[in-house]
């Protein structure tokens, strides 16, 4: 009756074994490291760079405990901290602008075991200490922006195809245009549904006034919106790798919002100055028509013409540039500083795509003599960088940018540019942040409330249950040892509340063994045999188990599916300590008492405390 | 060792009258509580910033509060935080002022006048985050409730899942009480604490319903008040080692767990302690009250078949 089937024992033993196994990288701890890589990701790495890092700790006589080669970047392993952040600033000077050199934290796990493949419990932020942000993504900005590059694209398409129009205007993300006669709104109307399909259009005709309302379709922008939160999200990753961190987290959260998770950043403040960059680049044709600055210093608006919009150049000037954008920041393939050789002036030189030199070729050949302006614009400030006069056709797509101050900050603009420009501006509306030496403060919190809560019951059961008590210990650590398996091989984040939650768990997991203890108790009390007993209390006690587990593991799903942050964290913990509990309780519980009591035939008394008996009825 | 030595079924049912006014009244203070103190929320849910820093020696509060004075932050709460070293920072959202650029500001102004200072935590938390997060704590509250009424509902039958649930929210309303009452901040670790009270206190009701079921089938002669009795008194050994093993982690953590776990096993210890008593007291009255009795089951059992043939 209490015989487990061989091949049970061998399911928990291998379980077992496995645990074991996918434990174990989590005592032999991390070592501080620097990951090192090219600034371009995706460059492949070889042992020639080796050698120089080599050569440059071994000059500066740092010693490191290992030198790992990968395809895209190279580990150093040091033993302190502190060596750690001198190797740093060393490797970045010897290597310079081209690489990225990061902090990272290494498994300090045998080759045999990492060659198998299993990690310590990934660390959340509030363990590790780092930084979190959560960023809201404008995309009703982003909408506009491609409204109003729709819409120098119809001026310029109508124009070429000589149709008459008063003016073409937006409010929004709806464009408006005003035709001089009905046919030529038909001709219009069919020239911008060529640029492309997806407009829809209103006609209105009152006061003699002719006007073709054109509306982007609500597919339309779902693709403009869409695109703008994959241009955030490339532009931040390419921000984070300046920052060199070894294990970024950027993540798309929701419609409109990017999750930002940087491990083991200790200046906060670069990294927000850094993130929250929102610059972009534009270039416009001066309107020299109408220029007369003395007007515009005087602030008179009215006077600006309605294509027209002003903006200060770097010694404050106004400059009245047109309103249609030629080119945008989103055109820059890359960007880099350097200096004129006939003037020995700091310039930025930049590398525009396809389109980008294509749109420049033809700019530059048909506006020859006339001034370009380029626009900075940073958190809604608009500075005109320099308006130099175009002297000839420029193809190719190569553009030199002069009009910079100083080296400094041609390498400034140029690592913004490079960095690429944001598709719609971005605001940071949750931060959290961890020192490193809270994170390790909230560990040893973790681990002390979990080692003293398991000594605290191990002690209880014991003398409450006795050789009973003792099987429910095992079978509790045994659970211990699948959660913290289970986490390890998940990679499942582990935070200060899902410590909380393996300790509380822990204490839960405990029910199961009572219920089971308890049931068995009731059934000697009722006079059953011992052998008997075990079995029908294994029995009865499932339904219970079940049930009460059921239950709370509806919380854990309700906490995960709602939760964020810390709750999330508690929740995976818990709902994966609900699983483990309940198999460690069923299965290797049962197989314990089988192992100790099902061979023997005759067996007077259950090792299970006293039991007080009661005339039952 | 056996704690119960009980000869007789305890009779819990005789006193549910008393129970019913003592826990009316619990829960009428609680939500009194609830109303006219209100939550003390963190910012978490009201939106702000929350800096936690750490000096080497003991920290002076009020240069602290002079330093942030001076550069124009005002209603700013300053205090220790655990030891006195630790201080807690507490700033609403500004309307001129990004919630990054704040943090920033103050960790540079409190690094001016003492460069061994060290920012140990920021928390910022947008306005519009922390209604997100409110919401979302209440849906989760919402979803428990229902997910759990439902399971017992096929399980067992309605009027355990609203006994259950009744006894489940008796609970979580007098944590919500207490921390109005002592105004201990209420943060989304507290959250998840409630949550996970919610989950584990209708484990006891659980575990008692199971037995009356039991018991419905087995005590024929028995009237209800009788199988409830018997339910509970068999379980009360379970329920004790259950929950002092839970506590005693609970404990633990409370002891161990430094300030941020702290209030997060205050709200256990709390849910805890009333779940026990509302499971007992709360549950089973509600139950009976419901007209739980032998025939309204959701397994058919023989004893119904016989009744049916004595009518």
């Amino acid at each position: 009756m209490n015989q487990s089937a061989p091949w049970k024992y061998l399911l928990i033993l291998t379980t077992i074994l496995l645990s074991i196994l996918f434990v174990m990288p989590n005592f032999y701890g991390e070592s501080p490291a620097i990951q090192i890589m090219p600034i371009k990701s995706g460059e492949k790495i070889d042992t020639s760079l080796l050698q120089s890092i080599e050569e440059v700790l071994g000059k500066s006589k740092i010693e490191n405990t290992g030198l790992i080669l990968e395809n895209f970047h190279i580990k150093v392993k040091f033993k302190t901290a502190e060596e750690q952040l001198k190797a740093k600033s060393i490797i970045q000077k010897a290597l310079g602008d081209e690489y990225v050199v990061a902090l990272n934290l290494i498994p300090n796990s045998p080759k045999w075991l990492s060659d198998i493949g299993p990690l310590p419990m990934y660390l959340g932020l509030d363990l590790r200490g780092g930084v979190h942000f959560l960023m809201q993504v404008d995309l009703t900005k982003a909408l506009e922006k491609t409204t109003a590059s729709y819409l120098s694209e119809f001026r310029k398409e109508l124009r070429k195809g000589k149709i008459g129009y008063y003016d073409a205007t937006k409010n929004n993300d709806i464009m408006q245009i005003k035709f001089k006669s009905k046919s030529e709104l038909k001709k219009g109307k069919n020239i911008i549904r060529d640029i492309n399909n997806n407009f829809d259009f209103q006609e209105i005709f009152v006061n003699d006034e002719i006007i073709l309302k054109v509306i982007i379709s609500e597919k339309t922008k779902k693709s403009i919106t869409e695109f703008a939160i994959k241009q955030n999200l490339e532009t931040l990753n390419n921000r984070v790798n300046e920052l060199g961190v070894a294990e970024p987290l950027i993540q798309q959260q929701g419609l409109d919002r990017i999750v930002i998770q940087l491990p083991g950043v200790q200046d906060t403040a670069k990294a927000k100055e850094i993130l929250g960059r929102t610059a972009t680049l534009e270039m416009r044709m001066v309107n020299e028509d109408n220029f007369n600055s003395d007007i515009f210093r005087e602030g008179n608006e009215d006077q600006i013409p309605v294509n027209s919009e002003i903006f200060p150049d770097r010694f404050g000037t106004g400059i009245l540039v047109k309103k249609q954008v030629i080119l945008t920041g989103e055109r820059i393939t890359n960007a880099g500083p350097g200096v004129d050789q006939q003037t020995g002036q700091s310039i930025v030189s930049i590398t525009l795509d396809g389109k980008g030199a294509s749109i420049f070729k033809q700019v530059t050949r048909d506006n020859i003599g006339k001034r370009m302006a380029l626009l900075l614009i940073e958190k809604n400030l608009t500075e005109i960088v320099t308006a130099p006069v175009i002297n000839g056709e420029i193809g190719g797509g190569r553009v030199q940018i002069t009009g910079m101050s100083n080296a400094q900050e041609a390498t400034d603009i140029a690592l913004l540019l490079r960095a690429g420009s944001l598709a719609a501006p971005m605001e940071i509306i949750e931060e959290r942040t961890v020192g490193p030496s809270m994170g390790k403060d909230n560990i040893s919190r973790g681990i002390k409330s979990t080692i003293w809560g398991f000594i605290a019951i191990v002690i209880m059961m014991a003398i409450y249950y006795m050789v009973f008590g003792v099987i429910s210990v095992v079978t509790l650590s045994v659970n211990l040892l699948f959660l913290v398996a289970l986490l390890s091989a998940l990679q499942a984040t582990l935070t200060l509340p899902g410590l909380a939650a393996i300790a509380l768990t822990l204490g839960m997991a405990i029910d199961a063994n009572v219920l089971i203890n308890e049931r068995i108790r009731d059934e000697i009390r009722n006079g059953n045999t011992p052998q008997a007993s075990i079995h029908m209390g294994y029995k009865m006690a499932w339904g219970t188990i079940l049930d009460s587990n059921i239950t709370t593991m509806i919380a854990g799903l309700a906490l995960f599916m709602f939760g964020s942050g810390p709750i999330k964290g508690f929740a995976v913990v818990h709902v994966l300590g609900i699983l483990t509990s309940m198999y460690s309780a069923i299965f290797v519980s049962r197989a314990i008492v089988n192992y100790i009591y099902g061979n023997k035939r005759q067996i007077s008394k259950l090792s299970i405390g006293e039991i007080f008996k009661v005339d039952n009825n | 060792m056996e704690f119960f030595r009980v000869k007789k079924d305890i009779p819990f049912m005789k006193y549910r009258k008393i129970s019913a006014v003592v826990s009316t009244a619990i829960f009428i203070l609680s939500v009194f509580f609830i109303f006219f103190r209100g939550l003390n929320l963190g910012v978490d849910f009201t939106g702000g910033t929350m800096m936690e820093v750490s000096y080497p020696e003991a920290a002076n509060i009020e240069n602290i509060r002079e330093t942030l004075r001076d550069i124009d932050l005002e209603d700013t709460q300053v205090q220790n935080f655990g030891t006195e070293e630790d201080v807690l920072i507490r700033l609403p959202i500004r309307k001129d002022l990004s919630i990054a650029e704040l943090s920033e500001k103050v960790a540079d102004a409190l690094k001016l006048k003492n460069s061994l200072m060290e920012v140990r935590r920021v928390e910022s938390v947008g306005s519009q985050v922390g209604d997100e997060l409110y919401e979302n704590g209440a849906l989760a509250v919402l979803f428990v409730c229902i997910g759990i009424m439902l399971y017992l509902t096929v399980r067992f039958e309605w009027r355990f899942a609203i006994a259950a649930i009744v006894a489940n929210m008796h609970d979580v309303i007098i944590i919500l009480g207490f921390f109005a009452f002592f105004q201990w901040e209420f943060n989304l670790t507290v959250l998840a604490a409630v949550l996970a009270v919610l989950g584990y206190s209708v484990n006891e009701s659980v575990v008692v319903f199971d037995r009356v079921r039991e018991n419905f089938r087995k005590m024929r002669k028995a009237n209800v008040a009788e199988v409830i009795n018997n339910a509970i008194t068999r379980t009360m050994s379970r329920t004790i080692m259950t929950h002092l093993s839970t506590q005693t982690v609970v404990i633990s953590m409370l002891i161990f767990g430094g300030e941020i776990l702290h209030n997060f096993a205050l709200a256990l210890t709390i849910g805890i302690l009333f779940g026990i008593y509302s499971s007992i007291m709360v549950g089973c009255p509600m139950a009976m009250w419901l007209g739980t009795n032998q025939n309204n089951l959701a397994i058919p059992t023989p004893e119904k078949k016989q009744e049916n043939l004595e009518l």
